[in-house]
């Protein structure tokens, strides 16, 4: 009994070292899930003229996609950006955060504009309000304005197929 | 008298070194002295002019030094050079200028950020363990000691040890 207990001690410990040697300390949960999205009116990248609002994302599945072109990983998931644009019918919207627009344009040019519009957040204030730290970041949000999930890291097909697909019920959303 | 020799000589150093080193001495105390005591403001990352209104300032530097950068998560917004430290600084800055009271501004904080934001997270359900770990510790801690002191006090002391002369 007395030899036991310090030898549980430490194997509790070892199992609580494995259990995090896997977690990714830099991941914070998002308190927004579960909630209605943020409220925002920004200036859309393609025309300021005009406006990107959260009431504009609802009605179906949508993904608000948080990038800049300051941003390595974003470049890094830009293609499966455009290829979740061409393949699935979840229209995505671009929160272009702390970013030069005119570098911006350009660079939907030269890669290819996945998002069905994109709003200018020059300042990261609407980046604060939905908790935004580190772009890229992508949010699935329901028809009715839920964040269900939040994506932190440059996405691909498999977190795509993994994180995203089975969050979406059936209807809305199918392969095209 | 006449022969008494130099301290710093016996140990073979000049006295030119010797005060060479004293007034090295000072410099350094005067440098520490100065640290210490001077506004910290000189090495802030956060260069903006202090709010107008003293207590305003007060509460805005208590908070933002309690908030964690999410970027570099080891310091708080006010150590941050990170550019979203500077957009929270920014915006802690407004809404104490508002009026809005240290709680609001964390509350604010944690809707968005959730607890982990806070250096000192609330006393919650979620975070009770937390808070109540240490004294666990310290109890199970204490109470082995404890144990382990009365066992030792009712062994029977050694009649060979060569305490004293007797």
């Amino acid at each position: 009994m007395k030899f036991f207990i310090p030898i549980a001690v430490f194997a509790a410990l070892i199992a609580v070292f494995l259990f995090s040697l896997n977690r990714d300390p830099s991941y914070v949960p998002s308190p927004l899930i579960g909630k209605p999205a943020p409220e925002f009116r920004l200036p859309r990248l393609a025309d300021p003229q005009q406006t990107l609002a959260t009431e504009d994302m609802g009605g179906r599945f949508s993904l608000l996609n948080v990038w800049a072109t300051w941003c390595v990983g974003c470049r890094q998931e830009h293609d499966t950006l455009v290829q979740i644009a061409a393949n699935y019918q979840v229209p995505i919207y671009g929160l272009n955060w702390k970013d030069n627009p005119v570098k911006a344009r350009i660079w939907l040019k030269e890669l290819g504009n996945p998002y069905v519009a994109t709003a200018v957040d020059l300042h990261g204030n609407v980046a604060i309000d939905w908790g935004v730290y580190g772009a890229p970041e992508t949010f699935l949000l329901a028809a009715d304005g839920t964040v269900l999930y939040k994506h932190l890291s440059p996405l691909t097909m498999a977190i795509w197929e993994t994180e995203f697909i089975p969050r979406m019920q059936s209807g809305s959303v199918q392969q095209r | 008298m006449g022969n008494r020799v130099h301290p710093a000589h016996a140990i073979g150093i000049g006295t030119t070194t010797v005060n060479g080193l004293r007034l090295a001495g000072i410099g350094l105390g005067v440098t520490v002295a100065l640290a210490l005591t001077s506004a910290d403001r000189i090495w802030a990352i956060d260069a903006s002019d202090p709010l107008v209104d003293p207590q305003q300032q007060t509460t805005y530097e208590k908070i933002i030094n309690e908030v964690r950068c999410l970027v570099c998560q080891n310091q708080t917004i006010a150590d941050s050079a990170a550019p979203l430290a500077a957009d929270l600084r920014r915006e802690i800055r407004a809404m104490v200028e508002e009026g809005n009271s240290e709680q609001d501004i964390k509350v604010f904080l944690i809707e968005r950020y959730g607890d982990f934001v806070l250096y000192r997270p609330r006393v919650g359900s979620w975070t009770l363990a937390l808070w109540l770990a240490p004294f666990v510790f310290l109890i199970v801690g204490g109470l082995t000691l404890f144990r382990v002191v009365q066992r030792r006090r009712s062994l029977p002391i050694d009649q060979d040890a060569p305490l004293a002369d007797e």
